[in-house]
């Protein structure tokens, strides 16, 4: 067990946290942009971006910190993700942009018609994001073509069926999370009508995880190994009995409207499973099927000087980026208003 | 063309776009502090007012900022991906330094900045505010060390086998030589390019209600005061951080020196070159203008100080002399300018004008955008400045790249700078618009709009339905 063996596990399981982190509080984030496409009343989309008008851009900021980790410490495959996932990769920036600054200019614009396209900027920026955060993850799922430690593949590898498929499983799965955040944050009609979306949102989106989750090892066969191999099996076979619960307990709190958290929970443990599910299929893999994370990783000198500020600053971050949840708590009206 | 071309092409046009709204952020932020602690220790309106009203633009500043900065994050891969295999060791541990210590502080505290006031009270949200401006400077601290370790490399080991930096001494590697001349600088620019904004505004304010024939609130004097003083001591001031910074990169970077003075032969006793056209073809400045030994007087303190040329540096390990002999000449220029500003506001105050005399105001109008060219200018001095090398001295710009064809990146250049203009030019015309409105009494911040705040906290059923009319039109 030396350094070099054991810091890249450590902050691989940091790294998921941080990708985890973002997709739990980007997503509903994200999901209250795609839901516009059915919120259609001024007032009401006043609220459903106001719910999240103080916390955004902290949480887009685990997007950066995801990066950056990646960057100082598997550099390799910084390297060589970035140039596979190039095109989807400038498509999300540019809507993130688009929708980032749409929160702040649809407030400030004087004209119904200004305020129209700003609203459309964010639907469409949130939808586009979400589609190709899905993309890149069916891409990297599939696998990347490398040679030489650089990628080696075309500009288009990244686009096939089952990389599209995944795009559409997370445009449906962060609408369900929006729609269950205005479940819990908001009141009168517009949370009658959120619950109403949830229950086919959260239908399709259970039948997407069942897909992908049986079409991943059609990909690559050493995805299998860790979930047919005993005793491991007794490790990872909670993961889809977990999920089949949740999904009880989603039903039973959605249809009862004195519920307004568990929803959310319920949406949020699904994506906590799949995404611990992806991890034990592509472990110890970074960039499937060639590097994994040792061959991966900067050097320990890097690994260890980060891992000293991570293991201080992350808990601090999680605690003034609670308290800051904590101080605009509570629902969301028509009175309440950031803008 | 190349890909390599436009690969740098497309990240000078990203990072160019970002860097002005973190600067505008720096500068602003700690305007804010200042402004909310004058107001908690006087009790006085017209900083609340003043307060609020930039407040509600450094919403829309920092909004730009963070979208435009999740770009940079991951550019470094897909552009430079060799770059990032070699240096990520390096420079990766930083930039995720910055984001721990600075950008969720920002994020996490600006949300009660801008929309907490009635929620938290007054003690905590001053703390938030002054926690959101020590982010921004934190953040500076970071990518400027990562920056300058590119420029002045040290504390570091290459493996043989892969190419790749291993860090051995951290301490040395954030506080290389030229660390700390670059991150007075910058942040000196930050925040005078911010002051000039702030006076242009108050100017523009100044001059309208003049010619409306109104008299100038006290608002407007008081924020054209603050940011003409700010100009006239930090103006001068960082003149004396650009000599320093320049004497550094002489002793560090003597062909980035060469190439900004246009010098091609090393001499004492060396003459300033005002202007000229330098051809990097002939090696000389075509049509130069000169001022005798002020050369080596500048840069050596001496006038029989030695003064680095080009033809010392292989061509191949030159820097393009065509493009940042002038971007230096324009940021000296509009430094100069800047401090005759200042001067200029001393004397009319000592001469009792400062807010009648019409000259100033215009002069401070027309110098509204002048601190962000000149940081501008100076990025691009000292970013082509380091050409052709990534990692100043080791890492070539040519190794640096990724493999990426030419039509993907020509096509993804094109979106970018479509989107920049569609998405920037937005917002540069919000804010020019809430800049054109004046300051009120009473100004509100970004958390409330005027009819719930008139119709207090409890509205009747009436006034509800005025708030939502009224959610639709701010």
């Amino acid at each position: 067990m030396t350094a070099a063996h054991v810091l890249p596990i450590i902050w691989t399981c940091i790294v998921g946290f941080t990708v985890l982190a973002y997709i739990v509080l980007d997503g509903f984030d994200l999901g209250l942009g795609i839901l516009f496409a059915v919120e259609r009343a001024p007032h009401d989309r006043d609220v459903m971006v106001n719910t999240v008008a103080p916390v955004w851009d902290g949480n887009e900021t685990w997007l950066v910190l995801g990066g950056a980790c990646l960057y100082a410490i598997f550099p390799v495959a910084y390297g060589t993700l970035l140039p596979a996932l190039y095109p989807p990769l400038v498509a999300m920036l540019l809507a993130l942009i688009f929708r980032g600054v749409a929160f702040e200019f649809r407030f400030k614009v004087h004209t119904q018609r200004l305020k129209g396209l700003w609203d459309f900027s964010f639907f469409a920026g949130s939808t586009v994001a979400s589609a190709t955060q899905g993309i890149m993850l069916g891409t990297v799922i599939q696998g990347i073509k490398v040679h030489d430690n650089q990628y080696s593949g075309g500009w288009f590898d990244w686009l096939t069926v089952f990389s599209l498929f995944c795009g559409l499983a997370v445009v449906i799965g962060y609408a369900l999370l929006g729609a269950c955040w205005l479940v819990w944050r908001t009141e009168g009609s517009l949370q009658a009508r959120a619950r109403r979306y949830a229950k086919p949102l959260a239908i399709i989106t259970v039948a997407l995880i069942v897909i992908v989750s049986l079409w991943t090892p059609e990909l690559q066969r050493q995805y299998l190994r860790h979930w047919y191999v005993w005793p491991r099996m007794l490790y990872v076979a909670p993961v889809p009995l977990l999920v089949a619960w949740l999904v009880v307990v989603f039903w039973r709190s959605i249809t009862d409207e004195a519920v307004h958290l568990t929803p959310l929970l319920c949406a949020l443990g699904w994506f906590f499973l799949c995404f611990t599910g992806l991890g034990i299929s592509i472990w110890p893999w970074i960039v499937p099927p060639s590097i994994d994370i040792w061959q991966a990783s900067s050097p320990p000198s890097s690994q260890l000087f980060l891992l000293v500020g991570a293991l201080v600053l992350i808990p601090i971050v999680l605690a003034y980026t609670g308290y800051a949840y904590w101080v605009f708590r509570g629902k969301i009206g028509h009175e309440t208003h950031y803008h | 063309m190349t890909a390599l071309d436009l690969a740098r092409s497309q990240f000078a046009f990203t990072v160019a776009f970002h860097i002005l709204f973190p600067s505008f952020s720096i500068g602003l932020a700690a305007y804010l502090a200042v402004l909310e602690g004058l107001w908690l220790r006087s009790g006085k309106q017209v900083y609340l007012d003043l307060f609020q009203y930039w407040l509600k633009i450094f919403a829309i500043g920092f909004s730009m900022g963070v979208v435009s900065g999740i770009v940079m994050s991951y550019e470094f891969g897909t552009n430079w991906s060799q770059f990032a295999e070699k240096a990520g060791p390096v420079l990766g541990p930083m930039l995720a330094y910055e984001v721990m210590t600075a950008f969720f502080l920002e994020a996490g505290f600006l949300g009660v900045m801008l929309f907490g006031m009635n929620r938290v009270g007054r003690g905590l949200h001053f703390t938030a505010t002054c926690l959101v401006s020590v982010g921004t400077l934190i953040s500076m601290s970071w990518i400027l060390a990562s920056n300058s370790w590119m420029q002045t490399p040290q504390g570091y080991a290459i493996d043989p086998a892969t190419g790749r930096f291993f860090p051995t001494d951290w301490l040395k590697i954030i506080f290389n030589p030229s660390f700390p001349y670059r991150l007075v600088h910058m942040g000196f620019a930050a925040f005078l390019s911010v002051a000039l904004v702030v006076g242009a505004t108050a100017a523009y304010h100044l001059l309208r209600d003049a010619r409306r024939g109104k008299a100038a609130t006290e608002a407007v004097r008081v924020m054209f005061s603050m940011a003409m003083w700010m100009i006239a001591v930090l103006a001068p001031l960082q003149i004396l951080a650009g000599d320093t910074q320049g004497l550094n990169t002489l002793e560090y970077q003597p062909a980035k020196i060469a190439a900004i003075e246009g010098d091609w032969t090393t001499r004492g006793r060396a003459p300033e070159i005002l202007f000229g056209i330098p051809n990097m073809a002939t090696e000389r400045t075509d049509y130069a203008v000169e001022v005798p030994l002020m050369g080596s007087l500048i840069l050596t303190h001496s006038v029989a100080g030695k003064v680095p040329g080009l033809k010392d540096f292989a061509p191949a390990d030159r820097p393009d002399s065509r493009v940042i002999f002038f971007t230096f000449r324009i940021m000296v220029g509009l430094g100069l300018a800047m401090v005759a500003l200042g001067a200029f506001g001393v004397w009319l105050r000592w001469r009792g004008s400062f807010y009648e005399n019409k000259w100033l105001q215009r002069f401070a109008l027309c110098m509204a955008p002048a601190g962000f060219i000149a940081l501008l200018c100076g990025w691009v001095t000292t970013e082509v400045g380091r050409q052709p090398y990534t990692v100043y001295g080791v890492l070539r710009t040519v190794d640096s790249v990724s493999p990426i064809a030419l039509p993907g990146i020509a096509t993804s250049m094109v979106v970018f700078v479509i989107v920049y203009f569609i998405v920037f030019g937005a917002g540069l015309a919000i804010l020019l618009r809430m800049m054109g409105m004046e300051p009120r009494y009473g100004e509100t911040g970004p958390d409330v709009h005027e009819p719930t705040r008139t119709a207090g906290t409890h509205p009747g059923p009436a006034q509800g339905s005025a708030v939502g009319q009224a959610g639709g039109a701010e």
